[in-house]
């Protein structure tokens, strides 16, 4: 059973570097332990930002390919 | 007063201005100390008129130098530990991007190699220029191709089936159309595969890992008044073995070459299949044969139809 998200990011349209901004804001946000969904679109962002996330020491907990976008549940990593 | 020939070996460009050089600085890998900049950019003011261009394999040159001011000029950069590059027919300065050290697509360490290399063999005269270069990834933003010797990163993924969760998102990101799903599983084709790490490094569970990582290796490639594509020779090559690869190469172009050709040419005239042999004792295991050639993955890392061009590779 997957936790529910503490935050939503509906990154559907935003397109790189500034969904990733985003995402790492939105992280700074949590605590650790806490999670965040993210919405992304097929292509580029779904190449970079959970690549970026786990880069950055993070978890990428799901991985759901919805048919023309991707659900992405992202586990925050203490400090 | 020395000859065109004589000055470039020494990194001395006779400039259209009479009697004034420009001073080509050894920037192995593009990479310089601050204070070695620091120590270009005194000499360009006091010698020069203030001014340096980056030339295209990453030395910066000083323009305007008097000829009388050179030995002066030199010296100062000496104590800076700044030497000076070179020009003409011998092994040049290696060019090398940032490599694994701190760019998140790299797979290997492109800049120790590009210094080490340098420190080994740069100025060897050889029958015309000889330049090395060193990539991270498939992005070969360094254009191995291109190259008289051309490194480019590339790893080989392997898979622990226990810790994969079968998500698909490296099938996603996989950007050659090599990877996909089997009672979800991530299956590769090797034939496709360019081993650029896009895989692994996105994979959530870390079941996508690091199996083998090395480099391509691609000789003869120039550009210039006559451009010429590299011959792909290897693939995965170690770290350890890219000493003895530069090495066999060069002996063999001093072999093989004729004054004045470049290896691309020698390798037109003598044949491929004459260098695969000599680098046969070396890396044999790593050679590219022609089943290899014909899969997707050599044949779409070329300009379109030039993969085509290439003589059969007799094993």
């Amino acid at each position: 059973m997957l936790p529910a998200p503490s935050i939503s990011l509906d990154l559907r349209g935003t397109p790189c570097p500034m969904n990733f901004v985003r995402t790492k804001l939105a992280l700074e946000d949590l605590e650790a332990g806490q999670v965040l969904e993210l919405l992304l679109d097929p292509g580029d962002p779904v190449r970079n930002i959970p690549r970026s996330v786990k880069e950055e020491g993070h978890r990428v907990l799901s991985v759901e390919n919805l048919g023309g976008a991707f659900r992405l549940l992202i586990e925050k990593v203490g400090e | 007063m020395r000859s065109p020939e004589e000055l470039k070996a020494g990194g001395l460009i006779p400039q259209r201005q009479k009697r004034m050089v420009t001073i080509r600085c050894m920037a192995p890998g593009g990479r310089l100390t601050s204070q070695r900049l620091r120590a270009i950019a005194d000499v360009a003011d006091k010698y020069g008129r203030g001014i340096v261009h980056l030339s295209v394999r990453m030395s910066p040159e000083i323009l305007y130098v008097k000829l009388e001011d050179v030995e002066a000029v030199t010296r100062e950069l000496a104590a800076a530990g700044q030497r000076l590059a070179s020009c003409g027919k011998r092994v040049r300065v290696p060019t090398a991007c940032g490599g694994c050290e701190y760019n998140p697509n790299g797979l290997v360490d492109t800049q120790r190699l590009a210094q080490e290399v340098n420190e080994r063999y740069f100025g060897w005269d050889l029958p015309h220029k000889f330049k090395i270069s060193f990539s991270g990834c498939p992005t070969d933003c360094m254009r191995s191709r291109e190259n008289d010797l051309g490194f480019q990163g590339e790893v080989e993924p392997a898979l622990d089936p226990n810790k994969c969760n079968g998500c698909g998102l490296c099938v996603e990101v996989c950007q050659e159309g090599a990877l996909y799903l089997k009672d979800n599983l991530p299956w590769r084709d090797p034939g496709r595969c360019l081993g650029c790490g896009d895989c692994l490094h996105s994979c959530p569970t870390d079941a996508l890992t690091v199996g083998r990582c090395g480099h391509a290796v691609y000789v003869g490639g120039k550009h210039g008044r006559h451009p010429h594509v590299a011959y792909p020779i290897a693939s995965l090559v170690p770290d350890e073995l890219i000493f003895p690869v530069i090495e066999t190469v060069i002996h063999w172009y001093r072999e093989h070459g004729q004054p004045g050709e470049r290896i691309g040419d020698t390798i037109d005239r003598v044949g491929i299949n004459i260098l695969r042999r000599a680098l046969k004792p070396v890396i044999g295991q790593y050679l590219l044969s022609h089943v290899d050639l014909e899969k997707p993955r050599w044949q779409s890392v070329f300009y379109r139809g030039v993969a085509a061009t290439f003589p059969a590779y007799e094993d």
